[in-house]
């Protein structure tokens, strides 16, 4: 069997006191798009958080447990190396304040990459997969924070493909997105998992349907069920909880 | 039960519905009060700076002319110009700029960016906040101690023996410009804390995310947008520099000192190891020091002294009004 290209091993975090992800444990296979769904509040940020070790800018957070990717530690990795191999995309539009163009040359520049004709054909590529090249194709020395909040969530998805992650973690990407383009993003994310493993997180509980191989229902911090998507979306989950919470019946 | 007529009803043009009733006419006249309170007590401040800038600028316009600024005072500063003490405050500015810019700067971004917020960080910033009220008489004092008797010895001895100079060092511009640097760090620590607090922390995230790492995120994103309150932090400092008499009055600076009047000795008139002339301390001793001093030779010095401040910070406000205008976000 292959090593799971991501595998959670008894992760614990807690901000100060407070318990946020309780003893949790779980893998994703390459190439798979993985499906986090559970209410407000229920650590799923914190997981992704982890994951690409962000976790640790935040003041007061701690971790246990251990997290792999690709069979290594993540702990015991460069943070910044690590951090490159995962794209993030967070709930919250994030135009960094300059050009469209250097917003998603930025990370590329850092790893050494300076002559415009190499950035050029990585900038159009990632706004080309995130649905963004035709509205600004035209004018790419627009300012990152004028855009709207939308195609500045776009901004956001293309900045995380311009390193060609393996990794490819989005927080409710869609929130700030009309549902045309989103339909036409989660396309692109069927041909980008060709390339890599997704993990996708999700209030929008159809969406992890559409989408998703295996779906996670979590929360308060503990995973109440991870099964095929087809299972947890089915008439017969295993646990009562995740069928209430898929149907609407609560949450 | 019959249907409303046109009759019946209340005709709209006879009351206009929106008119103000009495209680709207009551907080629209308390809403004027207000207003001219406001503008009354504005005023108060206002009208005795203007008669103070007025009365100041009248008293000295016999003594002001180009020749005024280009020739050194002479007879104590009865007859004759500025230019000695003017030099003197220009050079005082510079070098304690040059000490507390790069010292404060990386000190607010050590604070801002890198420190984690603990015990230790809070009771840093306490501290500034708490150097920034010192009185000036007493950074004066500090810097007579710390640098006219504590380092000025180890710098002569320095130079003694490497043999490059064959006088010693006396206070002047290198304990002075130590000192008004000193006096200055903290308000150049909390204003450029302040600029690099006003970026928002997503932006960072966001460099995080992509595997910068946390210098190139303050190279690339922090410092370019936060430049504009770090400049006006520092020209605050210049204002402040050359106005200050307290902190040079015992680390080098002087009333009376002859340079040269003609030459390139004139621009470069002081080493740093002897006593200088100052814009602050000319004022301070010809306004009170000397007797029989011509009216006009005061207000002369205090009109260049107070325009000199008011030009700096005229720069300020313009470079603030036109990096705000860049503003990216």
């Amino acid at each position: 069997m292959d090593t799971p290209h991501i595998e959670f091993r008894n992760v614990s975090t807690r901000y100060g006191s407070k318990p946020v992800l309780k003893n949790v444990s779980f893998t994703v296979g390459r190439n798979e798009v993985f499906g986090i769904i559970g209410p407000a509040n229920s650590g799923k940020t914190t997981m992704l958080k982890a994951v690409n070790r962000t976790l640790e800018f935040v003041s007061g957070s701690a971790r246990t447990g251990e997290i792999f990717i690709g069979g290594k530690e993540t702990s015991k990795m460069d943070p910044n190396a690590l951090r490159r191999r995962i794209g993030m995309v967070f709930p919250l539009p994030v135009g960094l304040p300059m050009t469209v163009w250097e917003n998603v040359a930025y990370a590329p520049r850092r790893m050494g990459i300076t002559a415009k004709k190499d950035l050029d054909p990585i900038v159009e590529r990632c706004l080309r997969q995130s649905v963004l090249w035709d509205e600004v194709k035209d004018r790419l020395d627009l300012l990152g924070t004028r855009l709207s909040g939308g195609q500045q969530q776009r901004l956001t998805l293309a900045r995380a493909l311009s390193l060609s992650p393996e990794i490819l973690c989005l927080d409710e990407f869609s929130i700030a997105i009309d549902p045309v383009t989103t339909m036409r993003i989660e396309e692109v994310l069927k041909e980008l998992r060709k390339s890599m493993t997704i993990l996708l997180v999700t209030n929008l509980v159809q969406q992890a349907r559409r989408l998703a191989d295996r779906t996670m229902f979590f929360w308060n911090g503990e995973i109440i069920e991870c099964d095929r998507t087809e299972r947890i979306f089915g008439d017969q989950p295993a646990d009562r909880r995740t069928f209430d919470y898929v149907n609407g019946v609560f949450g | 039960m019959s249907t409303p007529t046109a009759a019946t009803l209340p005709s709209p043009v006879a009351k206009n519905p929106f008119a103000p009733g009495a209680f709207e006419l009551r907080k629209a006249r308390a809403l004027t009060r207000r207003k001219w309170m406001t503008l009354g007590f504005c005023l108060l401040l206002i009208i005795p700076l203007f008669a103070i800038l007025i009365d100041i600028f009248v008293k000295a316009l016999p003594a002001l002319s180009l020749d005024y600024l280009w020739e050194n005072p002479t007879d104590k500063g009865k007859t004759g110009g500025l230019w000695a003490p003017l030099i003197g405050t220009f050079y005082l500015v510079i070098g304690s700029l040059l000490v507390v810019t790069p010292i404060g700067i990386l000190a607010a971004i050590y604070l801002n960016e890198y420190a984690k917020d603990g015990w230790l960080t809070r009771t840093i910033g306490i501290t500034v906040t708490s150097l920034a009220g010192v009185p000036s008489i007493v950074h004066a004092l500090f810097g007579l101690g710390a640098f006219v008797l504590g380092l000025l010895p180890v710098v002569n001895g320095f130079l003694m023996s490497t043999g490059l100079v064959d006088k010693k060092w006396e206070a002047g511009l290198l304990t002075a410009s130590l000192t008004v640097a000193v006096m200055n760090l903290p308000v150049i620590i909390t204003s450029t804390r302040e600029a690099l607090g006003a970026v928002p922390m997503a932006f960072r995230e966001a460099c995080w995310n992509l595997g910068a790492t946390r210098f190139q995120t303050i190279r690339t994103v922090v410092l370019p947008n936060s430049l504009s309150g770090i400049l006006t932090g520092i020209i605050l400092v210049v204002s402040r520099a050359a106005g200050e008499t307290a902190p040079i009055l015992f680390t080098g600076a002087t009333f009376i000192k002859f340079i040269a009047d003609s030459g390139i000795e004139k621009i470069f008139p002081y080493t740093p190891g002897e006593p200088f002339m100052a814009m602050s301390m000319h004022l301070n001793i010809i306004s009170n020091q000397i007797s029989q001093m011509p009216e006009a030779m005061k207000y002369g010095c205090a009109a260049v002294l107070i325009a000199l401040i008011l030009a700096i910070n005229s720069v300020s406000i313009a470079l603030r009004v036109w990096l705000r205008s860049r503003k990216r976000w």
